[in-house]
């Protein structure tokens, strides 16, 4: 395993960021920073502004105010290029599941072939490779999006609650996909709200609740105790409004 | 009418008869119109696909244009080309006129529009439901083309197949720019026009069964292809 | 995706795209022609024994008078057959033909219901049935397409004093269309109308329908033809189209137009000088 190095994308740097969706606003004006490496986990209730967020850092979506940075540089194609985003529902294309991997990799050169079918093995997903990819379950269609993500070799991976609804079997092996991706160096930042999951993977958490960052500290301090009312109460499992 | 019945017992015998008349009359029917088809798919499909993916100011504009000339007469269609190819045309000196070549070009032009119209919409679906994880992958725009055509190659298919159904079925454009020549430019349709204006009334409706179970085996075909792809998820 | 599907397509498509125009070799030529002389076989019986003899395919269009010299107009043909005498006169005239020459004729007849309903069975005279059909205002379907027929009875309703255009869509129905559309469509609608005997027997969708008038002068059918200027027109194959052109107007093709037969009746009979 190649020794771990820290992705030159960080900082992150988020500031005064809002969103609004006919005068609604999703996001209001949202500061943000991310210098640690690791897995920082995006937490809180539907709704809160989650996905949302993340789809604008990644650039997908514009925010109507505000700036994105990553390592000092204003968001632009070139580093959404170093970065892979896992969508909550996968879009697997209709093809075989070795296909949807060979998307990715062949403009890439090399051989190619070799590389799928390691990524295809990580997934576990060696031995449904010539198999139509929209035919697999949902948890496998999960690992072949996120082999896919991989397949991409991202600083930054990007992952929007990615075992909402899947088996858990397919969890653990996302979850220990996730922790070798950390330990090889790239920066994961997951979105989700099965609190268990955070528990797991978390080096830092970031808590949003109604469009604002209510909290972000270290996941063991969160976890512990929670600086707002609305952390206290999500932790609990109680239903703030 | 008893044109009915004796024109199914004539269909029934030159089917079985296997005229070799006939015979070429199919054949090149087959020919002229698979051709055209897949020349009007080669242009049809990336207009299409280039018309789902950009958005650039006037394409609804062209969506509207394309929908329109999807009901372009044929008999236009072959004066016009008739006026370009004729001796005394600008494309005279390509010596085509009266040729199966003619008549592919005038097809051509009357099916490209369904194609490329047809395989939009189609196109436009996946686009939308695939554009999100393109754009993450940035993917550029030639690659999402050329990705949205292979993943809907069966759609494009049927879309394939209602251009088919429009060349093999008409007969104003082949008509002026193939002459209806006996053994050269002598098609189906043009063969039933043919044998109506002789009176043969029986006659021509017979050819018109063949003509419709020439259509109805080409679309078995291509039906049976996309129910085993939806089978496996491709479609 | 080994191959790309872009390349399959152009492959499939150069392959059932082969092209064999018929203008390209010196052997074959392309006859604009009237429809009566292809519609009742008379070219499926000569050009096998032109063939045999000179090599020459002939490739026939046949279209209506008016439309085979448009299309010779354009060049789009090496030999012009038809029957319109003034128009041919015209075309080489203007230079668009080398020589006009008589080939052969047969006759117009007027055909119809045998309800007969405006009483010209049996006539000879073609002015008279007119009248008589204006007059009652029996339904007489016209070609209405400039062909050599259409020219020929608009020239006898202008003989007989009358304008049927004014009646257009009342009782004198334009089909624009050719004699065996024409006739298709006076079967069906119970009307009159005006054919070259050719065509007439060879036409299989007579049902009731009979010959009511014939035999006058007037109804004479005159066939020319016509060999394309190749100074006017450069493609034109001036040799192949004059050994048509010859053979057509020589004593054993002469002989073959004599000897062709439908239903035991001779349709065209041969006058070249």
């Amino acid at each position: 395993m190649p020794s771990a190095k820290t992705t030159s994308l960080l900082p992150l740097e988020v500031s005064s960021l809002s969103y609004r969706v006919d005068q609604e606003t999703l996001l209001d004006n949202i500061d943000l920073s991310v210098d640690s490496p690791g897995i920082s986990v995006i937490m809180g209730a539907n709704g809160a502004g989650k996905s949302l967020l993340l789809r604008i850092v990644h650039g997908l979506l514009e925010a109507h105010s505000g700036a994105i940075y990553w390592h000092g540089v204003a968001m632009a194609e070139t580093l959404r290029r170093r970065q892979a985003l896992v969508f909550q529902k996968p879009v697997l294309m209709r093809r075989s599941v070795a296909a949807n991997i060979d998307f990715v990799l062949r403009p890439m050169g090399g051989q190619y072939r070799q590389r799928r079918d390691e990524l295809l093995h990580q997934a576990g997903l060696q031995h449904k490779r010539n198999q139509p990819a929209r035919l697999l379950s949902g948890g496998e269609q999960q690992k072949l999006a996120l082999a896919r993500a991989l397949a991409t070799e991202p600083e930054v991976l990007l992952l929007d609650e990615p075992c909402a609804s899947i088996d858990s079997a397919s969890t653990l092996q996302i979850e220990n996909l996730l922790h070798d991706t950390r330990q090889r160096g790239v920066k994961i930042i997951l979105v989700t709200h099965d609190i268990g999951q955070a528990r797991r993977l978390a080096d830092d958490v970031i808590f949003m609740h109604r469009g604002r960052i209510l909290e972000h500290r270290p996941a063991a301090s969160f976890f512990d105790s929670p600086s707002s009312p609305e952390g206290q109460a999500y932790l609990d499992g109680r239903i703030v409004v | 009418m008893q044109d009915f019945s004796e024109a199914f017992g004539l269909a029934a015998s030159l089917i079985l008869g296997f005229d070799a008349d006939l015979g070429e009359i199919i054949v090149l029917s087959l020919r002229v119109s698979l051709s055209a088809v897949l020349l009007a798919a080669l242009i049809g499909f990336p207009l299409g696909a280039l018309t789902a993916v950009l958005s650039f100011p006037g394409r609804q504009a062209i969506a509207v244009l394309m929908n329109a000339l999807m009901g372009l007469p044929p008999v236009v269609v072959g004066l016009l080309v008739y006026m370009a190819l004729s001796r005394a045309g600008p494309l005279g000196w390509m010596n085509l006129l009266y040729t199966p070549m003619a008549m592919i070009i005038a097809q051509t032009i009357l099916v490209t529009p369904i194609i490329a119209a047809l395989s939009r919409q189609v196109m436009e679906d996946m686009h939308r439901e695939y554009d999100e994880q393109f754009r993450s992958l940035c993917i550029p725009t030639r690659r999402v083309m050329t990705a949205l055509i292979w993943d809907s190659r069966y759609s494009l298919l049927t879309v394939a197949l209602a251009g088919f159904g429009r060349a093999i079925a008409e007969v104003g454009a082949v008509i002026i720019v193939g002459g209806n020549i006996d053994h050269l430019t002598r098609v189906m349709t043009t063969a039933i026009a043919l044998e109506t204006s002789k009176g043969n009334l029986a006659l021509a409706l017979a050819l018109g069964f063949v003509l419709l179970i020439l259509a109805l085996s080409v679309n078995a075909a291509v039906y049976s292809l996309r129910a085993s792809a939806k089978r496996l998820s491709y479609a | 995706m080994k191959t790309r599907p872009e390349t399959i397509l152009l492959i499939a498509a150069l392959a059932l795209s082969g092209t064999n125009p018929a203008g390209s070799a010196e052997t074959s030529i392309i006859v604009q022609s009237t429809t009566s002389t292809a519609n009742s076989g008379l070219y499926d019986y000569l050009l096998p024994t032109f063939k045999m003899d000179t090599g020459i395919t002939v490739n026939v269009v046949a279209v209506g008078t008016g439309q085979a010299i448009k299309n010779a107009k354009n060049c789009d043909g090496d030999v012009l057959l038809v029957h319109a005498k003034s128009a041919e006169e015209k075309f080489v005239a203007e230079g668009f033909g080398l020589s006009r020459q008589d080939l052969m004729y047969n006759d117009l007849i007027f055909v119809g219901p045998p309800s007969d309903a405006a009483a010209i069975g049996g006539g000879r005279s073609a002015i008279e049935a007119l009248s008589k059909i204006a007059a009652s205002q029996a339904k007489f379907a016209s070609r209405g397409d400039n062909s050599g027929t259409h020219k020929k009875e608009m020239a006898l309703w202008q003989e007989a004093g009358l304008d049927p255009g004014q009646q257009s869509g009342r009782w004198y129905l334009e089909t624009g269309s050719g004699m065996g559309a024409t006739l298709n469509a006076a079967v069906g609608s119970g009307a009159y109308t005006m054919a070259d005997r050719a065509t007439w027997i060879s036409f299989s969708n007579k049902q009731d329908f009979k010959i009511l008038v014939e035999g006058d002068d007037m109804l004479f059918n005159q066939y020319g033809i016509i060999a394309i200027n190749p100074n006017r027109c450069a493609q034109v194959k001036r040799e192949a189209a004059q050994k048509f052109v010859d053979w057509m107007l020589s004593a054993k093709g002469q002989a073959a137009i004599a000897s062709y037969q439908l239903e035991g009746q001779q349709l065209f009979f041969p006058n070249a000088n």
